[in-house]
């Protein structure tokens, strides 16, 4: 979708979250990524690396983990999926359910030297 | 070498910022719809037919985005209400941020409904929340029945789905049924309205909606 905008407000969450004299020893950002996030993440990572070469983290690696989509059916009282990210349980076919994960986007960690 | 844990939303910036419009919203008691679509829906020719019906009897203001152009702004405009538009040069989708600052030139406490029309795009808008009261997602019967499908997230995260330009159904390859269906299987808590811009059809449904969600 918007990769870009979302590489720029990654960069600016690493800044509110490491003090400013260690922004040269940023080693790498760690993601959470949903399935169905939106966020196509090797479109993600290739904008965070051509954004990077303006702000101090020059050196810095995007890690993504990928989250699958869960869904937990209300009617098999499991936790199932949707291949295509519906709201639809692939065991029962039913709607009654709710999102466990995989439609997120977190920072979850960045690594200092 | 060292960790720091964040646990951050990447859009948290703009969930913040939204949550506080939703509190000025509140406090004005204004009742608030982000509308969005891919472009060329009908959005901004619902929109005039809205202002028509409800002209005297609600004050509303409205917000335009668009990629370009304040075309859509002189369109509502001719209708004497307050009218901002935003021009995002490039952007794909308006964000909390936009739309705060294109609240400085609107007068809150006059108004009771504000309209923010989105800029023409089927996938981004779908993850920026405005503050909104509902995400209102119009879809046109020529562009096909099975958009709900390929674009699920605009319809998992809209509250209501507006079918627009049912007047063409006897000339386009669209069947409505199946179109509702796909939608409702996508999100089955859409309300669903069937309009057309051009001949008024549904709009007088569409308008009661509205009419009945103005905040007392
Ligand atoms: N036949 C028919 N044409 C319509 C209807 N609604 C809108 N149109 C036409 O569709 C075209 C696009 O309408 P707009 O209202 O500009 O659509 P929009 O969604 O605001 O477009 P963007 O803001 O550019 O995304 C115009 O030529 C309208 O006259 C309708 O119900 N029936
Ligand atoms: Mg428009
Ligand atoms: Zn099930």
């Amino acid at each position: 979708m918007h990769e870009l905008s979302v590489a720029q407000s990654i960069v600016e969450i690493i800044k509110e979250n490491v003090p400013e004299q260690d922004y040269g020893k940023v080693n790498a950002v760690l993601l959470e990524v949903g399935e169905f996030s939106g966020i196509i993440a090797d479109s993600l990572q290739f904008c965070f690396d051509a954004v990077k070469l303006e702000t101090p983290f020059k050196k810095a690696r995007m890690e993504i983990k990928k989250v699958p989509f869960v869904l937990y059916c209300n009617l098999c009282k499991v936790e199932t999926t949707n291949s295509n990210g519906i709201r639809m349980c692939d065991k029962c076919g039913g709607f009654d359910n709710s999102i466990v994960s995989g439609t997120e986007m977190r920072v979850t960690e960045v690594e200092l030297d | 070498m060292s960790i720091i844990t964040i646990e951050r939303k990447v859009l948290e910036k703009n969930d913040e910022l939204a949550a506080q419009l939703r509190n000025e919203f509140k406090k004005n008691k204004l009742f608030v719809i982000n509308i969005v679509s891919s472009p060329g829906s009908g959005k901004t020719s619902i929109l005039e037919k809205t202002i028509e019906k409800l002209k005297g009897k609600i004050n509303l203001a409205v917000i335009e985005g668009d990629v370009q152009t304040d075309l859509d702004a002189k369109r509502v405009e001719k209708y004497n209400v307050p009218v901002v538009q935003i021009v995002t040069n490039g952007g794909c989708h308006l964000d909390a941020k936009l739309v705060k600052d294109a609240l400085d030139s609107i007068n809150l406490s006059d108004i009771s409904f504000l309209v923010i029309e989105n800029v023409g795009n089927l996938v981004c808008p779908a993850g920026y929340d405005l503050g909104e009261d509902y995400k209102i997602v119009v879809l046109s019967t020529t562009e096909g029945d099975d958009k709900p499908l390929k674009y699920p997230k605009m319809f998992i995260n809209s509250s209501i789905l507006i079918i627009n330009k049912v007047d063409l159904l006897p000339y386009v390859n669209c069947n409505i049924k199946e179109l509702r269906d796909n939608a409702l299987m996508i999100n089955p808590d859409l309300k669903v309205f069937e309009t057309s811009a051009t001949t008024g059809a549904g709009i007088d449904d569409w308008c009661e909606w509205i009419l009945a969600n103005i905040k007392k």
